[in-house]
């Protein structure tokens, strides 16, 4: 606790009585709001069989399961697609010459001022009014690694700037071209110092494939709906929101996790001169939502 | 590093896999009880009975759209996917309902056997821009012929005639027709007819138009409240209403006069002329009046084949 | 190119109503997530655990589930359990509830920023809690917060499009009014996409400049 010791010293003992106290006015006021959401939700009939019984056939699992690969799959080949769109305009805009630097700079914060929802129509109904053909997972692959590419960009510069530039003139003191410099002592730095930055930048990927029931892809959330929509099992919204909430809470959970772990050894290794980008918040923090 | 990530995302998807390997077998079938009790039908989906047998020797000179089909051996249809009795999926994933069930026989004239179909869901605004980008071969799904829509794309049929009504909840008594939905919140799907019909004849305030992507979507919300009517053609409502009929009923003055044409891409009329003659084919052998008395027809009432359109 | 402006100007209408009801959304859930998000991070750096304890759990909650399930919960799910309110009211309940999650982690880890030296040294001055505070800490906390703070509103600008999904008319629904009109997709979308870079890069610059003169000044 040591973000407590900033505002505060170690309690004595009235503090300490004064906190207890505290402690328990404040556990009690919590334990009885989530009651009064556990009451609203008995009273309004959301604990009955009829609303949760689906979840128990295998066919309903399968098709939570396909949402699931579907938001999966997404992710991926947009994590991907992101992190080469990143490395590519991240080093245009770290160039010396200005001819790559200038477009690098535009269309990495170009996409990031557009949202991402608009990129998504941009793919998707663009290409249709020109007579293509679009598969809408790749209308929902390409705005996401528009926005997330530029993102990651951003990232990658941030990681090799962090590197103090003393590195970089020792290495041309001792010969070094800028290839060499970029691939021997800048990158293997900055990856160290970004991989948390980048983890969570995935997570924010991840989450945003759910965008995609705008344009009908049949993501896990599109899935959820369809579930709850079901008038027969009495329209089991908040059953089927809880369900696929809690399997992207577990999902992100489990990147975020690791996220938190890599910035935790990063922070202790001392083989990477630069400065660990936070995996939360740093100034792209603003990349970091939707 | 990378390898942990996959580590995690495979423990995950394990844990889901070994999660799923216990469920039960079996169509979900809700039990009685709740609110909607009684009301209570299976949610599988039930099919009329009629067979479609693929035709052998189906050939359409000079149409691009059915070259594209024959040489992939399949035909990919936009459908819709939650108007139970019409157009319809099911927690199996298998499909039914009126639409579902003209599409099949529509591909099998074109030699396709309906196993091959690939079904697309596309929502309703998208409809003309997924027909005219050729992300599907034809769209059966409620869709009324309009000249405005023949700018961009072309109708075979119509093979249904439906008329725009309002579903309101079983207690409602104050919105008897088109005429008292003044001052009442009106939902339908984004970009649908019934809506724009709504909003040009200033038939509810604009602020009191509510607009999502499905009509599922209206109905809960007109289950819980937050809107009084639901408006789109009478097939659509009389299938949700036949769901719940303890809670929701279909005001039944129909107010408008919706032809049902199945899109196919703008410049095909070889494809057109050819479907028209299938879909009259289907009216005078039987085929059409045995499908919707297996699906639109359980909900009581009868109904008789529509006069063909050609242009 | 006539065509691009005619699509502005014959629908100029709905361009407007869109972006005012966007910004109108953005300034509402903006205080709102400001106040819900400072009242979270205060429990984050409280000495109580119980406080604490729930503070993390919200933010880690609300950061790992996408804003569009949140708006889906509020529109959907919550009418079930008989609570009525409307669709603007939902949408800004839901960026208000998410925001909030990523304001609390800007305060708390601006908070952190400050030495503990500094309140310690502050403290034996004999300094009260509340000088140490509002002298000592959030000084030098704010200028620290001002620039990520800035980053999570430009953010939240652009995640009011989301509300198009449900019922909202701001500019993220107008491409859907516009394809019920028959105008071109194409056009519309760049007509959307100039209206979000008006309104974000003046902020976008704002932020540079403050994380720029603060740098320096630490």
């Amino acid at each position: 606790m040591s973000q407590a010791s900033i505002l505060y010293d170690l309690p004595g003992p009235r503090a300490k009585r004064r906190n207890a106290i505290l402690g328990v006015v404040s556990t009690a006021g919590i334990i009885a709001l989530l009651a009064y959401i556990g009451y609203k939700f008995a009273d309004t009939g959301q604990f009955e069989a009829r609303k949760w019984e689906q979840f128990q056939y295998a066919s309903v699992q399968r098709e939570l399961l396909g949402g699931l690969w579907a938001t999966l799959k997404a992710a991926g080949i947009a994590a991907v697609l992101a992190l080469l769109f990143g490395a590519v305009f991240a080093s245009a805009r770290l160039s010396d010459k200005w001819i790559l630097r200038t477009p690098g700079t535009f269309v990495v914060e170009l996409f990031r001022a557009i949202p991402l929802l608009i990129l998504i129509f941009f793919g998707y109904y663009v290409p249709l009014q020109y007579g293509w053909s679009i598969d809408k997972l790749w209308a929902l692959v390409i705005g996401l690694m528009l926005y997330n590419g530029s993102v990651l960009a951003e990232i990658f510069r941030a990681g090799i700037n962090a590197v103090p530039y003393g590195q970089t003139e020792g290495a041309y003191a001792i010969g070094m071209r800028k290839n060499q410099v970029l691939r021997l002592i800048l990158l293997p730095q900055a990856v160290r110092s970004m991989l948390p930055a980048i983890v969570s930048q995935l997570v924010v990927l991840l989450k945003d494939t759910a965008l995609g029931f705008i344009i009908t892809y049949p993501e896990l959330l599109f899935v959820g709906k369809q579930i709850g929509g079901r008038l027969p099992f009495g329209l089991p919204y908040v059953p089927a929101y809880l369900v696929v909430g809690a399997m992207y809470i577990a999902i992100c959970g489990a990147l975020s996790v690791l996220a938190w772990w890599l910035q935790k050894r990063m922070g202790r290794s001392r083989r990477t001169a630069a400065k660990v980008l936070p995996a939360q918040a740093t100034g792209e923090d603003a990349a970091r939502m939707v | 590093m990378r390898m942990k990530r996959v580590a995690a995302v495979a423990m995950m998807a394990s844990l889901a896999l070994s999660a799923a390997a216990c469920g039960k077998e079996g169509e979900p079938t809700p039990s009685a009880g709740g609110t909607a009790s009684g009301a209570a039908q299976s949610d599988t989906c039930k099919s009329s009975g009629a067979t479609f047998t693929p035709k052998t020797d189906a050939a359409v000179a000079g149409s691009p759209t059915f070259d594209k089909i024959k040489a992939a051996g399949k035909v990919s249809i936009g459908v819709k996917f939650d108007q139970p009795n019409l157009g319809y999926k099911d927690a199996q994933g298998k499909r039914c309902g009126f639409d579902i069930e003209i599409a099949q026989y529509v591909a099998s004239t074109l030699g396709i056997d309906p196993a091959k179909i690939e079904y697309k869901e596309i929502a309703s605004a998208n409809r003309e821009t997924a027909i005219k980008g050729g992300e599907v071969d034809y769209y059966v799904g409620t869709y009324s012929i309009t000249d405005k829509r023949k700018n961009d794309i072309s109708f075979a049929g119509p093979y249904f005639v439906a008329g725009q009504d309002l579903l309101v909840r079983k207690d409602e008594t104050s919105i008897t027709g088109k005429d008292s939905l003044k001052g009442k919140k009106v939902c339908s799907a984004t970009g649908s007819t019934p809506i724009q019909k709504v909003r040009d004849e200033g038939l509810t305030e604009p602020n009191n138009i509510v607009e999502f992507k499905t009509y599922s979507e209206c109905v809960s919300q007109l289950l819980d409240k937050k809107v009084d009517a639901v408006t789109t053609d009478d097939a659509i409502l009389k299938g949700y209403a036949a769901q719940s009929p303890s809670e929701l009923k279909v005001v039944g003055q129909p107010f408008s006069t919706e032809k049902y044409g199945i899109g196919l891409p703008k410049d095909d009329k070889a494809l057109r002329d050819y479907v028209n003659n299938q879909i009259e084919a289907s009216f005078s052998n039987g085929t059409w009046q045995k499908i919707y008395d297996g699906t639109l027809g359980l909900s009581g009432s009868a109904g008789t084949p529509p006069t063909l359109e050609r242009y | 190119m006539g065509e691009f402006f005619r699509v502005l100007t014959d629908n100029g209408q709905l361009f407007v109503e869109g972006f005012t009801n966007t910004v109108q959304l953005f300034l509402i859930a903006a205080v709102g997530s400001l106040v819900l998000g400072t009242l979270l991070g205060a429990m984050r750096v409280s000495p109580v655990p119980a406080l604490r304890a729930f503070g993390a759990t919200y933010v880690n909650l609300v950061r790992n589930t996408p804003l569009t399930l949140v708006f889906a919960f509020l529109v959907f799910a919550v009418p079930k359990l008989d609570v009525n309110i409307d669709y603007f009211a939902s949408a800004t309940i839901a960026l208000t509830v998410y925001t909030s999650a990523f304001v609390c982690e800007v305060i708390r880890s601006g908070v952190n920023t400050v030495a503990a030296g500094q309140a310690e040294a502050a403290r034996a001055l004999g300094m009260t809690f509340g000088q140490v505070l509002t002298l000592i800490v959030l000084p030098q906390a704010l200028r620290a917060m001002v620039p990520p703070m800035m980053s999570v509103f430009i953010a939240m600008l652009k995640n009011t499009t989301i509300a198009a999904g449900f019922s909202v008319l701001e500019a993220g629904a107008i491409p859907a009014y516009m394809a019920e009109r028959g105008e071109p997709q194409f056009a519309v979308l760049l007509w959307i996409t100039i209206g979000f870079l008006i309104l974000i890069l003046p902020l976008v610059a704002l932020q540079r400049f403050l994380e720029r003169k603060w740098r320096v000044a630490r």
